[in-house]
């Protein structure tokens, strides 16, 4: 009120156009509600300048306003927004002199409506994922037996007692190089930063592992940092990244090269476990012998197929072979002489039955008599015979004498 | 092969060599003689590995804020 007044009377009565510019800031400033307040609104014309200030205009269907972010307070943002996000910024309004506008100074911009991380997470999530960042096409295999660890992780927290006392107990062959950083709060991303590409510019390191114990959502969001993201994407060497808990995600853990649900499961992933090794070293012995076995298993059999195609080849085989043939033809012959016998044995009762039809004592039983002379011969007409003749009668079931009454022509007869 | 002495040999080369002596007597074409002096060797680059690992001890460093690197003691 004071500067009207005074100005127009003095000089000239026109104003400069500096004076007027700053005569209207003036009454923007002392307006208190225009020093704090928070406009909801639709972002476009997105701009980051190489100076890290943030330029865009916050607009609605009615009308629209300039704004600007200075690099420290952008700094703070969980993420960057980009056109066409609503949002709701915080800040003062008040005039930019050179350009003749006024704008929006803001401190911070959040997501309209919501107000939480969430939703920053899930867009900043989308819009890497667009990028291609967490691509598995770009995921580097972790080496299998490292020879030294790089940990990004706070200095004195449990998070790295977890992981030593991990690599302690399965691996204790590798060499680990701390590269200590914040893990919260503003300043925690760019140290996560720093302490990555220090270790990653090394050429000691075959792993490197970025690790935080487990926290609020607020407490984590350092690595939900795009520049982190983009660091770990950068990165040369392969990145394990196990922050909170097994339930907490973090845009580092999708750029990741391996995720791991906690700083103890990242040293897990990060080295092979002795046990294992030393059962992978018994296999190997089994495996070794089992080989050597089999080797001498099949010298052996050769061997002993070329002592069995010796034997075959010697003359006392072919010795034996005689002897046993000798053998076979013996009982063969015995054999046959048996069947000759048999045979012999057979026709032989065949005659005899058959010379036992033909025998006269069967005549005798029907009443026949065979007459024998003392002599023995056989009596076969009367003239054989004479009176006082003893003759022997023969009938089936024996012998008896008989004498000559009468008849019979035997000298008697002759002589007269 | 390289026939190194196994007393030179790192727990991965030990290892790695020990695979490939299983593979080699597994393919079985060789002497008596070379398939025994490949068994012992063998048994050799296994007996490395575990006295490797059996003595092994974690080291840990750490970058400071001078930007210079110490060893942290085994806590």
């Amino acid at each position: 009120m004071r500067s009207l007044f005074d100005r127009s009377h003095s000089g000239t009565g026109a104003w400069t156009v500096t004076d007027l510019t700053a005569y209207i800031r003036d009454l923007f400033e002392v307006d208190l509600r225009l020093r704090d307040l928070e406009v909801a609104g639709e972002i476009s014309n997105f701009t980051e300048a190489r100076s890290g200030h943030l330029y865009f205009t916050l607009k609605d269907v009615g009308a629209q306003i300039r704004c600007v972010m200075w690099r420290r307070a952008a700094g703070e943002l969980p993420s960057l927004p980009a056109d066409g996000d609503a949002v709701v910024v915080r800040g003062r309004v008040s005039v930019y002199e050179a350009g003749g506008t006024y704008q929006l100074y803001a401190d911070w911009i959040e997501p309209a409506g919501q107000g939480d991380l969430a939703a920053a997470f899930e867009s900043l999530k989308a819009r890497l994922g667009e990028l291609g960042l967490f691509e598995s096409e770009h995921k580097q295999p972790i080496p299998r037996l490292p020879g030294k660890l790089g940990i990004v992780t706070s200095a004195d927290a449990a998070a790295l007692r977890d992981i030593l006392s991990v690599l302690e107990r399965r691996w204790p062959l590798v060499k680990v190089l701390v590269a200590p950083s914040l893990v919260q709060g503003a300043e925690a991303p760019g140290q996560l930063i720093r302490a990555l590409q220090w270790l990653d510019g090394r050429h000691d390191i075959d792993t490197i592992i970025i690790a935080r114990g487990g926290g609020s959502l607020e407490d984590l969001w350092a690595f939900n940092d795009e520049g982190l993201a983009r660091a770990i994407f950068a990165a040369r060497h392969p990145v394990i990244v196990g922050v909170g808990h097994e339930t907490d995600f973090t845009i580092a853990d999708f750029v990741a090269d391996v995720r791991a649900p906690t700083p103890s499961a990242a040293a897990e992933l990060a080295v092979p476990n002795s046990a294992e090794l030393m059962s992978l070293l018994t296999a190997n012995r089994r495996e070794l012998t089992k080989r050597m076995v089999g080797q001498l298993d099949a010298k052996w059999n050769r061997l002993d197929r070329a002592v069995r195609t010796l034997a075959h080849l010697s003359p006392r085989r072919s010795l034996d072979s005689g002897r046993q043939r000798a053998d076979a033809l013996l009982a063969r012959l015995e054999q046959l002489f048996e069947r000759q016998l048999d045979d012999r044995r057979h026709r032989l009762s065949l005659a005899q039955a058959r010379l036992e039809a033909v025998n006269p004592r069967a005549t005798l039983a029907r009443g026949y008599a065979i007459v024998r002379l003392a002599s023995g011969d056989l009596v076969r007409s009367r003239r054989q015979v004479g009176p006082g003749d003893d003759l022997t009668v023969e009938v089936s079931d024996g012998k008896f004498g008989v004498e000559v009454i009468n008849g019979g022509t035997n000298s008697a007869e002759e002589k007269s | 092969m390289s026939e190194k002495s196994v007393e030179e040999l790192g727990f991965e080369q030990a290892l790695e060599e020990l695979e490939q002596t299983v593979r080699e007597l597994e393919a079985g074409d060789l002497s008596l003689e070379a398939s025994l002096d490949l068994y012992r060797r063998g048994q050799a680059l296994a007996d490395r590995c575990q006295h490797i690992l059996n003595e092994a001890t974690l080291q840990v460093e750490q970058l400071t804020a001078d930007g210079e690197i110490v060893e942290l003691g085994g806590d």
